[in-house]
Protein backbone atom coordinates (compact mmCIF):
# COMPACT_ATOMS: atom_id res chain seq x y z
CA UNK A 1 0.00 0.00 0.00
CA UNK A 2 3.00 2.27 -0.23
CA UNK A 3 1.70 3.78 -3.47
CA UNK A 4 -1.30 5.16 -1.59
CA UNK A 5 -0.67 7.65 1.17
CA UNK A 6 -3.41 9.61 2.84
CA UNK A 7 -3.35 12.72 5.01
CA UNK A 8 -0.64 12.90 7.66
CA UNK A 9 -1.00 13.61 11.33
CA UNK A 10 -4.74 13.06 11.48
CA UNK A 11 -5.16 9.67 13.11
CA UNK A 12 -6.51 9.46 16.65
CA UNK A 13 -4.27 6.45 17.33
CA UNK A 14 -2.41 6.40 20.66
CA UNK A 15 -0.09 3.85 22.17
CA UNK A 16 0.66 3.52 25.86
CA UNK A 17 4.11 1.97 25.88
CA UNK A 18 4.07 1.53 29.64
CA UNK A 19 1.19 -0.93 29.41
CA UNK A 20 2.38 -2.80 26.34
CA UNK A 21 3.56 -6.34 26.98
CA UNK A 22 4.90 -6.86 23.49
CA UNK A 23 2.50 -9.69 22.64
CA UNK A 24 2.54 -8.71 18.97
CA UNK A 25 -1.21 -8.89 18.43
CA UNK A 26 -1.40 -5.34 17.05
CA UNK A 27 1.30 -6.11 14.51
CA UNK A 28 -0.69 -9.17 13.40
CA UNK A 29 -4.11 -7.61 12.96
CA UNK A 30 -3.19 -4.21 11.49
CA UNK A 31 -3.76 -4.22 7.72
CA UNK A 32 -1.33 -1.33 7.20
CA UNK A 33 1.72 -2.41 9.18
CA UNK A 34 1.40 0.52 11.56
CA UNK A 35 3.04 -1.36 14.45
CA UNK A 36 6.26 -3.26 14.85
CA UNK A 37 7.29 -5.03 18.02
CA UNK A 38 10.89 -5.06 19.17
CA UNK A 39 12.39 -5.91 22.54
CA UNK A 40 8.93 -6.69 23.96
CA UNK A 41 7.54 -3.27 23.13
CA UNK A 42 5.31 -2.16 20.29
CA UNK A 43 6.23 1.03 18.46
CA UNK A 44 4.86 2.97 15.52
CA UNK A 45 6.51 1.87 12.32
CA UNK A 46 4.17 3.96 10.17
CA UNK A 47 1.61 5.87 12.20
CA UNK A 48 0.30 7.92 9.26
CA UNK A 49 -0.82 4.75 7.49
CA UNK A 50 -3.43 4.14 10.19
CA UNK A 51 -7.01 4.06 8.90
CA UNK A 52 -8.61 3.96 12.36
CA UNK A 53 -10.26 0.62 11.75
CA UNK A 54 -9.99 -0.35 15.41
CA UNK A 55 -8.57 -3.84 14.87
CA UNK A 56 -5.59 -3.19 17.15
CA UNK A 57 -7.62 -1.74 20.02
CA UNK A 58 -10.14 -4.58 19.85
CA UNK A 59 -7.36 -7.14 20.12
CA UNK A 60 -4.76 -5.64 22.43
CA UNK A 61 -5.03 -7.76 25.58
CA UNK A 62 -3.91 -4.97 27.93
CA UNK A 63 -5.72 -1.99 26.41
CA UNK A 64 -2.49 -0.24 25.55
CA UNK A 65 -3.89 1.18 22.32
CA UNK A 66 -6.65 3.70 21.80
CA UNK A 67 -8.22 4.98 18.62
CA UNK A 68 -11.57 6.48 17.65
CA UNK A 69 -12.74 3.89 15.17
CA UNK A 70 -14.99 4.70 12.26
CA UNK A 71 -15.43 4.45 8.54
CA UNK A 72 -13.59 6.82 6.25
CA UNK A 73 -16.61 7.57 4.14
CA UNK A 74 -18.12 10.95 3.33
CA UNK A 75 -21.76 9.93 3.70
CA UNK A 76 -21.02 8.45 7.12
CA UNK A 77 -19.25 11.59 8.28
CA UNK A 78 -22.07 13.83 7.11
CA UNK A 79 -24.35 11.67 9.26
CA UNK A 80 -22.09 12.12 12.27
CA UNK A 81 -22.30 15.87 11.72
CA UNK A 82 -26.08 15.81 11.58
CA UNK A 83 -27.03 13.07 14.00
CA UNK A 84 -23.94 12.70 16.14
CA UNK A 85 -21.40 9.92 16.21
CA UNK A 86 -23.53 7.33 17.97
CA UNK A 87 -26.55 7.55 15.72
CA UNK A 88 -24.66 7.34 12.44
CA UNK A 89 -24.65 4.02 10.58
CA UNK A 90 -21.58 2.91 8.71
CA UNK A 91 -22.24 2.98 5.04
CA UNK A 92 -19.84 0.84 3.05
CA UNK B 1 -30.21 -43.49 0.69
CA UNK B 2 -29.81 -41.48 3.81
CA UNK B 3 -32.77 -40.01 5.50
CA UNK B 4 -32.71 -36.46 6.65
CA UNK B 5 -32.17 -35.93 10.28
CA UNK B 6 -34.86 -34.34 12.32
CA UNK B 7 -34.08 -30.87 13.63
CA UNK B 8 -31.12 -30.63 11.37
CA UNK B 9 -29.56 -27.30 12.26
CA UNK B 10 -28.29 -26.74 8.82
CA UNK B 11 -31.52 -27.15 7.05
CA UNK B 12 -31.49 -23.42 6.71
CA UNK B 13 -28.34 -23.54 4.71
CA UNK B 14 -30.22 -25.26 2.00
CA UNK B 15 -32.80 -22.56 1.77
CA UNK B 16 -31.95 -20.23 -1.00
CA UNK B 17 -32.17 -16.55 -0.32
CA UNK B 18 -32.28 -14.53 -3.47
CA UNK B 19 -33.63 -11.37 -4.91
CA UNK B 20 -37.17 -12.55 -5.00
CA UNK B 21 -38.36 -12.80 -1.47
CA UNK B 22 -40.95 -15.43 -2.20
CA UNK B 23 -38.57 -18.34 -2.38
CA UNK B 24 -37.64 -18.67 1.23
CA UNK B 25 -40.48 -20.38 2.89
CA UNK B 26 -39.04 -21.50 6.15
CA UNK B 27 -42.38 -22.03 7.80
CA UNK B 28 -42.95 -21.42 11.46
CA UNK B 29 -42.53 -24.95 12.77
CA UNK B 30 -39.40 -26.97 13.19
CA UNK B 31 -38.57 -29.28 10.29
CA UNK B 32 -40.33 -32.61 10.61
CA UNK B 33 -38.53 -35.91 10.24
CA UNK B 34 -38.73 -36.87 6.64
CA UNK B 35 -38.57 -40.05 4.78
CA UNK B 36 -38.72 -39.40 1.12
CA UNK B 37 -39.68 -42.35 -0.99
CA UNK B 38 -37.53 -42.87 -4.02
CA UNK B 39 -39.46 -41.86 -7.03
CA UNK B 40 -40.62 -44.98 -8.77
CA UNK B 41 -38.96 -45.49 -12.05
CA UNK B 42 -41.50 -45.70 -14.74
CA UNK B 43 -41.05 -49.03 -16.43
CA UNK B 44 -43.67 -48.64 -19.01
CA UNK B 45 -42.37 -46.41 -21.72
CA UNK B 46 -45.55 -44.97 -23.06
CA UNK B 47 -45.61 -41.33 -22.08
CA UNK B 48 -49.11 -40.06 -21.60
CA UNK B 49 -48.24 -36.45 -22.27
CA UNK B 50 -45.03 -34.71 -23.24
CA UNK B 51 -41.46 -35.92 -22.87
CA UNK B 52 -40.12 -38.25 -20.20
CA UNK B 53 -40.09 -36.88 -16.64
CA UNK B 54 -36.78 -35.61 -15.22
CA UNK B 55 -34.77 -37.25 -12.44
CA UNK B 56 -36.38 -37.86 -9.06
CA UNK B 57 -36.06 -35.31 -6.27
CA UNK B 58 -32.93 -35.47 -4.18
CA UNK B 59 -33.46 -37.15 -0.82
CA UNK B 60 -32.10 -34.00 0.81
CA UNK B 61 -34.87 -31.80 -0.44
CA UNK B 62 -37.31 -30.63 2.18
CA UNK B 63 -40.70 -29.04 1.76
CA UNK B 64 -40.37 -25.30 2.00
CA UNK B 65 -36.62 -25.27 1.34
CA UNK B 66 -34.65 -24.97 -1.80
CA UNK B 67 -31.26 -26.55 -2.23
CA UNK B 68 -28.36 -24.32 -3.20
CA UNK B 69 -26.61 -25.37 -6.37
CA UNK B 70 -23.24 -25.35 -4.59
CA UNK B 71 -24.21 -28.09 -2.16
CA UNK B 72 -22.81 -31.34 -3.53
CA UNK B 73 -23.87 -33.58 -0.68
CA UNK B 74 -24.03 -33.88 3.06
CA UNK B 75 -21.53 -35.09 5.63
CA UNK B 76 -22.89 -37.07 8.57
CA UNK B 77 -21.41 -35.63 11.75
CA UNK B 78 -22.05 -35.71 15.49
CA UNK B 79 -23.87 -32.40 15.08
CA UNK B 80 -26.09 -33.45 12.21
CA UNK B 81 -25.86 -33.55 8.42
CA UNK B 82 -23.57 -30.75 7.27
CA UNK B 83 -23.78 -29.55 3.67
CA UNK B 84 -20.68 -30.26 1.63
CA UNK B 85 -19.95 -27.45 -0.78
CA UNK B 86 -18.50 -27.53 -4.26
CA UNK B 87 -15.22 -25.67 -4.63
CA UNK B 88 -15.68 -24.64 -8.24
CA UNK B 89 -17.95 -21.80 -9.22
CA UNK B 90 -20.71 -22.31 -11.76
CA UNK B 91 -22.13 -19.94 -14.34
CA UNK B 92 -24.88 -18.94 -11.95
CA UNK B 93 -22.27 -17.91 -9.34
CA UNK B 94 -20.52 -15.71 -11.88
CA UNK B 95 -23.83 -14.23 -12.96
CA UNK B 96 -24.65 -13.48 -9.32
CA UNK B 97 -21.22 -11.93 -8.79
CA UNK B 98 -21.74 -9.81 -11.86
CA UNK B 99 -25.11 -8.57 -10.62
CA UNK B 100 -23.78 -7.85 -7.14
CA UNK B 101 -20.85 -5.94 -8.61
CA UNK B 102 -23.30 -3.82 -10.56
CA UNK B 103 -25.12 -3.12 -7.34
CA UNK B 104 -28.25 -5.07 -8.29
CA UNK B 105 -29.83 -6.75 -5.27
CA UNK B 106 -26.45 -6.58 -3.64
CA UNK B 107 -27.88 -6.49 -0.14
CA UNK B 108 -29.92 -9.64 -0.74
CA UNK B 109 -27.00 -11.66 -2.10
CA UNK B 110 -26.39 -13.90 0.84
CA UNK B 111 -26.10 -17.49 1.98
CA UNK B 112 -27.59 -18.97 5.12
CA UNK B 113 -25.29 -18.64 8.13
CA UNK B 114 -24.14 -21.78 9.88
CA UNK B 115 -21.81 -24.67 9.28
CA UNK B 116 -20.63 -26.08 5.94
CA UNK B 117 -17.92 -28.50 4.96
CA UNK B 118 -15.39 -28.67 2.16
CA UNK B 119 -13.73 -31.91 1.11
CA UNK B 120 -13.91 -34.61 3.77
CA UNK B 121 -13.17 -32.89 7.08
CA UNK B 122 -12.81 -34.66 10.42
CA UNK B 123 -12.32 -33.77 14.06
CA UNK B 124 -8.84 -32.38 13.40
CA UNK B 125 -9.73 -30.25 10.42
CA UNK B 126 -9.43 -26.48 10.53
CA UNK B 127 -12.48 -24.26 10.99
CA UNK B 128 -12.57 -21.27 8.64
CA UNK B 129 -14.84 -18.39 9.50
CA UNK B 130 -16.42 -16.05 6.95
CA UNK B 131 -19.33 -13.71 6.31
CA UNK B 132 -22.65 -14.63 4.73
CA UNK B 133 -22.25 -12.25 1.79
CA UNK B 134 -22.29 -14.66 -1.11
CA UNK B 135 -19.23 -13.06 -2.75
CA UNK B 136 -17.22 -13.58 0.46
CA UNK B 137 -18.46 -17.15 0.67
CA UNK B 138 -17.66 -17.82 -3.00
CA UNK B 139 -14.19 -16.33 -2.82
CA UNK B 140 -13.46 -18.63 0.11
CA UNK B 141 -14.89 -21.84 -1.29
CA UNK B 142 -13.15 -21.50 -4.66
CA UNK B 143 -9.83 -21.67 -2.79
CA UNK B 144 -10.71 -24.86 -0.97
CA UNK B 145 -10.22 -27.53 -3.59
CA UNK B 146 -8.14 -30.36 -2.11
CA UNK B 147 -8.57 -28.87 1.37
CA UNK B 148 -10.62 -30.57 4.07
CA UNK B 149 -12.14 -27.91 6.29
CA UNK B 150 -15.19 -26.76 8.15
CA UNK B 151 -16.61 -23.40 7.21
CA UNK B 152 -18.47 -21.37 9.77
CA UNK B 153 -20.54 -18.63 8.17
CA UNK B 154 -21.54 -15.75 10.42
CA UNK B 155 -24.74 -13.82 9.93
CA UNK B 156 -23.36 -10.48 8.78
CA UNK B 157 -26.65 -9.53 7.05
CA UNK B 158 -25.10 -10.25 3.69
CA UNK B 159 -22.23 -7.82 4.14
CA UNK B 160 -18.59 -8.63 3.42
CA UNK B 161 -16.11 -9.30 6.21
CA UNK B 162 -14.40 -5.91 6.22
CA UNK B 163 -17.54 -3.78 6.17
CA UNK B 164 -19.35 -6.12 8.55
CA UNK B 165 -16.47 -5.86 11.02
CA UNK B 166 -16.82 -2.08 10.82
CA UNK B 167 -20.58 -2.35 11.36
CA UNK B 168 -20.06 -4.86 14.16
CA UNK B 169 -22.12 -7.62 12.62
CA UNK B 170 -18.97 -9.66 12.06
CA UNK B 171 -18.56 -9.54 15.80
CA UNK B 172 -17.38 -11.34 18.90
CA UNK B 173 -20.98 -11.97 19.97
CA UNK B 174 -22.05 -13.39 16.59
CA UNK B 175 -18.99 -15.63 16.43
CA UNK B 176 -19.64 -17.03 19.91
CA UNK B 177 -23.33 -17.48 19.06
CA UNK B 178 -22.53 -19.50 15.93
CA UNK B 179 -19.81 -21.59 17.58
CA UNK B 180 -22.19 -22.56 20.36
CA UNK B 181 -25.21 -22.78 18.05
CA UNK B 182 -23.71 -25.37 15.72
CA UNK B 183 -22.09 -27.26 18.59
CA UNK B 184 -18.58 -26.83 17.27
CA UNK B 185 -16.99 -28.28 20.39
CA UNK B 186 -18.72 -31.60 19.68
CA UNK B 187 -17.57 -31.52 16.06
CA UNK B 188 -13.85 -30.81 16.33
CA UNK B 189 -11.28 -31.96 18.84
CA UNK B 190 -9.11 -28.82 18.61
CA UNK B 191 -10.12 -25.37 19.86
CA UNK B 192 -9.02 -23.05 17.09
CA UNK B 193 -10.82 -20.81 14.62
CA UNK B 194 -9.17 -19.30 11.56
CA UNK B 195 -10.54 -15.85 10.81
CA UNK B 196 -9.80 -13.48 7.97
CA UNK B 197 -7.57 -10.68 9.26
CA UNK B 198 -9.94 -8.06 7.92
CA UNK B 199 -12.51 -9.22 10.48
CA UNK B 200 -10.28 -8.01 13.32
CA UNK B 201 -12.00 -4.63 13.86
CA UNK B 202 -15.17 -6.47 14.88
CA UNK B 203 -13.68 -9.31 16.88
CA UNK B 204 -11.76 -9.40 20.11
CA UNK B 205 -9.71 -12.59 20.21
CA UNK B 206 -9.53 -12.56 24.02
CA UNK B 207 -13.29 -12.15 24.34
CA UNK B 208 -13.91 -15.05 21.93
CA UNK B 209 -11.60 -17.26 23.95
CA UNK B 210 -13.43 -16.31 27.11
CA UNK B 211 -16.86 -16.67 25.52
CA UNK B 212 -16.56 -20.08 23.85
CA UNK B 213 -13.12 -21.46 24.59
CA UNK B 214 -11.88 -21.19 21.02
CA UNK B 215 -8.65 -19.45 20.12
CA UNK B 216 -8.74 -17.03 17.22
CA UNK B 217 -5.98 -17.39 14.65
CA UNK B 218 -5.76 -14.46 12.26
CA UNK B 219 -5.54 -15.78 8.74
CA UNK B 220 -4.50 -13.91 5.61
CA UNK B 221 -6.46 -10.97 4.21
CA UNK B 222 -7.17 -12.69 0.89
CA UNK B 223 -8.69 -16.15 0.60
CA UNK B 224 -6.26 -16.83 -2.25
CA UNK B 225 -3.43 -16.93 0.31
CA UNK B 226 -5.22 -19.48 2.44
CA UNK B 227 -3.48 -22.55 1.02
CA UNK B 228 -0.04 -21.07 1.59
CA UNK B 229 -1.13 -20.02 5.05
CA UNK B 230 -2.24 -23.53 5.98
CA UNK B 231 0.89 -25.03 4.44
CA UNK B 232 3.17 -22.64 6.33
CA UNK B 233 1.95 -23.78 9.71
CA UNK B 234 -0.78 -21.15 9.86
CA UNK B 235 1.50 -18.18 9.59
CA UNK B 236 0.63 -15.12 7.55
CA UNK B 237 3.39 -12.63 7.05
CA UNK B 238 4.32 -9.65 4.94
CA UNK B 239 2.14 -9.25 1.88
CA UNK B 240 -0.50 -11.62 3.21
CA UNK B 241 -1.20 -9.12 5.98
CA UNK B 242 -1.27 -5.99 3.84
CA UNK B 243 -4.11 -4.48 1.91
CA UNK B 244 -3.78 -3.72 -1.77
CA UNK B 245 -5.81 -1.43 -3.99
CA UNK B 246 -4.87 -2.30 -7.53
CA UNK B 247 -6.42 -0.74 -10.61
CA UNK B 248 -8.54 -3.88 -11.09
CA UNK B 249 -9.79 -3.68 -7.51
CA UNK B 250 -10.67 -0.03 -8.03
CA UNK B 251 -12.51 -0.63 -11.29
CA UNK B 252 -14.61 -3.36 -9.64
CA UNK B 253 -15.92 -0.78 -7.16
CA UNK B 254 -17.02 1.76 -9.75
CA UNK B 255 -20.42 0.28 -10.73
CA UNK B 256 -21.66 0.14 -7.15
CA UNK B 257 -20.41 3.66 -6.61
CA UNK B 258 -22.39 4.78 -9.67
CA UNK B 259 -25.50 2.87 -8.68
CA UNK B 260 -25.54 4.77 -5.39
CA UNK B 261 -25.48 8.08 -7.22
CA UNK B 262 -28.39 7.33 -9.56
CA UNK B 263 -31.18 8.08 -7.10
CA UNK B 264 -30.09 11.52 -5.85
CA UNK B 265 -29.17 12.36 -9.45
CA UNK B 266 -32.81 12.15 -10.56
CA UNK B 267 -33.79 14.96 -8.23
CA UNK B 268 -30.76 17.05 -9.16
CA UNK B 269 -31.45 16.64 -12.87
CA UNK B 270 -35.06 17.74 -12.37
CA UNK B 271 -33.77 20.87 -10.67
CA UNK B 272 -31.33 21.47 -13.53
CA UNK B 273 -34.12 21.31 -16.11
CA UNK B 274 -36.28 23.60 -14.01
CA UNK B 275 -33.56 26.21 -13.56
CA UNK B 276 -32.78 26.06 -17.27
CA UNK B 277 -36.31 27.16 -18.15
CA UNK B 278 -36.09 30.43 -16.22
CA UNK B 279 -35.49 33.41 -18.49
CA UNK B 280 -36.76 36.76 -19.73
CA UNK B 281 -40.07 35.07 -20.63
CA UNK B 282 -40.40 33.93 -16.99
CA UNK B 283 -40.42 30.27 -17.92
CA UNK B 284 -39.82 28.64 -21.27
CA UNK B 285 -40.35 24.94 -21.75
CA UNK B 286 -38.19 24.81 -24.82
CA UNK B 287 -35.37 26.50 -22.89
CA UNK B 288 -35.94 24.11 -20.01
CA UNK B 289 -35.44 21.26 -22.43
CA UNK B 290 -32.60 22.50 -24.63
CA UNK B 291 -30.57 24.35 -22.02
CA UNK B 292 -31.48 21.66 -19.53
CA UNK B 293 -29.86 19.03 -21.72
CA UNK B 294 -26.60 20.95 -21.58
CA UNK B 295 -26.88 21.31 -17.82
CA UNK B 296 -27.64 17.61 -17.46
CA UNK B 297 -24.67 16.75 -19.65
CA UNK B 298 -22.36 18.84 -17.44
CA UNK B 299 -23.74 17.10 -14.36
CA UNK B 300 -23.27 13.64 -15.82
CA UNK B 301 -19.76 14.53 -16.97
CA UNK B 302 -19.02 15.53 -13.39
CA UNK B 303 -20.32 12.21 -12.07
CA UNK B 304 -18.21 10.28 -14.56
CA UNK B 305 -15.14 12.37 -13.81
CA UNK B 306 -15.49 11.89 -10.06
CA UNK B 307 -16.81 8.35 -9.78
CA UNK B 308 -15.10 6.70 -12.77
CA UNK B 309 -12.06 8.66 -13.93
CA UNK B 310 -10.82 9.69 -10.48
CA UNK B 311 -10.89 6.16 -8.98
CA UNK B 312 -9.03 4.76 -11.99
CA UNK B 313 -6.37 7.48 -11.98
CA UNK B 314 -6.28 7.67 -8.18
CA UNK B 315 -2.57 7.17 -7.49
CA UNK B 316 -1.51 9.50 -10.29
CA UNK B 317 -3.73 12.49 -9.53
CA UNK B 318 -1.93 15.27 -7.66
CA UNK B 319 -2.49 15.78 -3.93
CA UNK B 320 -3.76 13.34 -1.35
CA UNK B 321 -7.16 14.89 -0.74
CA UNK B 322 -9.82 13.16 -2.79
CA UNK B 323 -11.81 16.34 -3.29
CA UNK B 324 -8.77 17.85 -5.02
CA UNK B 325 -8.26 14.75 -7.15
CA UNK B 326 -11.90 15.16 -8.18
CA UNK B 327 -11.37 18.82 -9.04
CA UNK B 328 -8.65 17.89 -11.54
CA UNK B 329 -10.69 15.24 -13.29
CA UNK B 330 -13.85 17.40 -13.19
CA UNK B 331 -12.08 20.39 -14.69
CA UNK B 332 -10.51 18.45 -17.53
CA UNK B 333 -13.49 16.24 -18.34
CA UNK B 334 -15.89 19.18 -17.93
CA UNK B 335 -13.86 21.51 -20.11
CA UNK B 336 -13.42 19.04 -22.95
CA UNK B 337 -16.99 17.81 -22.63
CA UNK B 338 -18.61 21.24 -22.66
CA UNK B 339 -16.43 22.38 -25.56
CA UNK B 340 -17.72 19.46 -27.57
CA UNK B 341 -21.35 20.40 -26.80
CA UNK B 342 -21.11 23.04 -29.53
CA UNK B 343 -20.50 26.74 -29.91
CA UNK B 344 -23.96 28.11 -29.17
CA UNK B 345 -22.99 28.12 -25.50
CA UNK B 346 -22.25 31.60 -24.17
CA UNK B 347 -19.29 32.46 -21.96
CA UNK B 348 -21.36 32.69 -18.80
CA UNK B 349 -23.02 29.37 -19.53
CA UNK B 350 -19.66 27.80 -20.30
CA UNK B 351 -18.37 28.92 -16.92
CA UNK B 352 -21.47 27.57 -15.19
CA UNK B 353 -21.24 24.18 -16.88
CA UNK B 354 -17.54 23.64 -16.16
CA UNK B 355 -18.08 24.69 -12.55
CA UNK B 356 -20.90 22.19 -12.20
CA UNK B 357 -18.78 19.34 -13.60
CA UNK B 358 -15.93 20.26 -11.31
CA UNK B 359 -18.01 20.54 -8.15
CA UNK B 360 -19.92 17.33 -8.83
CA UNK B 361 -16.72 15.49 -9.66
CA UNK B 362 -15.04 16.78 -6.52
CA UNK B 363 -17.94 15.56 -4.39
CA UNK B 364 -18.17 12.17 -6.10
CA UNK B 365 -14.42 11.61 -5.73
CA UNK B 366 -14.63 12.60 -2.07
CA UNK B 367 -17.36 10.01 -1.64
CA UNK B 368 -15.05 7.35 -3.02
CA UNK B 369 -12.99 7.59 0.18
CA UNK B 370 -15.55 5.24 1.70
CA UNK B 371 -14.65 2.52 -0.76
CA UNK B 372 -10.90 2.81 -0.40
CA UNK B 373 -8.97 0.79 2.17
CA UNK B 374 -6.44 3.45 3.10
CA UNK B 375 -8.44 6.46 4.26
CA UNK B 376 -8.98 7.21 7.93
CA UNK B 377 -12.24 8.81 9.09
CA UNK B 378 -10.29 11.61 10.75
CA UNK B 379 -8.57 12.34 7.46
CA UNK B 380 -11.79 12.22 5.48
CA UNK B 381 -13.47 14.54 7.94
CA UNK B 382 -10.59 16.96 7.67
CA UNK B 383 -10.71 17.08 3.90
CA UNK B 384 -14.49 17.38 3.91
CA UNK B 385 -14.25 20.52 6.01
CA UNK B 386 -12.16 22.03 3.25
CA UNK B 387 -13.83 20.43 0.27
CA UNK B 388 -17.52 20.87 0.96
CA UNK B 389 -17.43 24.69 1.27
CA UNK B 390 -15.52 24.88 -2.01
CA UNK B 391 -18.05 22.60 -3.70
CA UNK B 392 -20.98 24.62 -2.34
CA UNK B 393 -19.50 27.91 -3.53
CA UNK B 394 -18.83 26.45 -6.98
CA UNK B 395 -22.41 25.20 -7.30
CA UNK B 396 -23.82 28.52 -6.06
CA UNK B 397 -21.77 30.54 -8.55
CA UNK B 398 -22.70 28.11 -11.32
CA UNK B 399 -26.41 28.39 -10.50
CA UNK B 400 -26.33 32.18 -10.51
CA UNK B 401 -24.39 32.24 -13.79
CA UNK B 402 -26.74 29.70 -15.36
CA UNK B 403 -29.92 31.53 -14.37
CA UNK B 404 -28.45 34.94 -15.24
CA UNK B 405 -27.18 33.90 -18.69
CA UNK B 406 -30.50 34.21 -20.60
CA UNK B 407 -31.04 37.72 -19.16
CA UNK B 408 -27.55 38.86 -20.13
CA UNK B 409 -27.71 37.61 -23.72
S1 LIG C 1 -1.30 -5.71 21.21
FE1 LIG C 1 -1.03 -4.32 22.95
S2 LIG C 1 0.29 -5.45 24.36
FE2 LIG C 1 0.40 -6.52 22.41
S3 LIG C 1 2.20 -5.62 21.41
FE3 LIG C 1 0.45 -4.44 20.71
S4 LIG C 1 0.28 -2.74 22.13
FE4 LIG C 1 1.64 -4.24 23.07
S1 LIG D 1 -6.67 1.31 13.84
FE1 LIG D 1 -6.41 -0.23 12.21
S2 LIG D 1 -5.01 0.73 10.78
FE2 LIG D 1 -4.86 1.89 12.67
S3 LIG D 1 -3.16 0.95 13.72
FE3 LIG D 1 -5.00 -0.04 14.48
S4 LIG D 1 -5.21 -1.82 13.19
FE4 LIG D 1 -3.75 -0.47 12.15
Amino acid sequence: MQEFRYLENVTTLKLDEERCTGCGMCETVCPHTVFKVEKSKAYFADRDACIECGACTANCPVEAISVTPGVGCAAYIIQTWIKGRNAAVACC
Amino acid sequence: MKELLANDKNAASRAEACCSSSQVTMGGSAPQPLSIPMAQTQEDDTPCCGPKPGPPSSPFEKPGYRMWHFVSGFAETPVGAIPRIATTLKATDFAGTFRARLGICRDRYRVAPGLYSAGDPGAESPVLVTANYKLSFDSLRRELNSIDAWILVLDTRGVNVWCAAGKKTFSTEELIRQVNGVGLNRLVSHRELILPQLGAPGISAQAVKKGCGFKVIWGPIRASDLKTFLRNGRKAEGKMRQLTFSIAERILLIPVELSLIVKPSMIILLAVFFLSGIGPHIFSFSAAWFRGLNGAAAYILGVLAGAVVAPILLPWLPRRQFYIKGIWTGLVVGFIGVLSLGNDIGRLEFLALVLVSTAVSSYAAMNFTGATPFTSPSGVEKEMRQGIPIQIIAVAVATIAWVAAPFVN
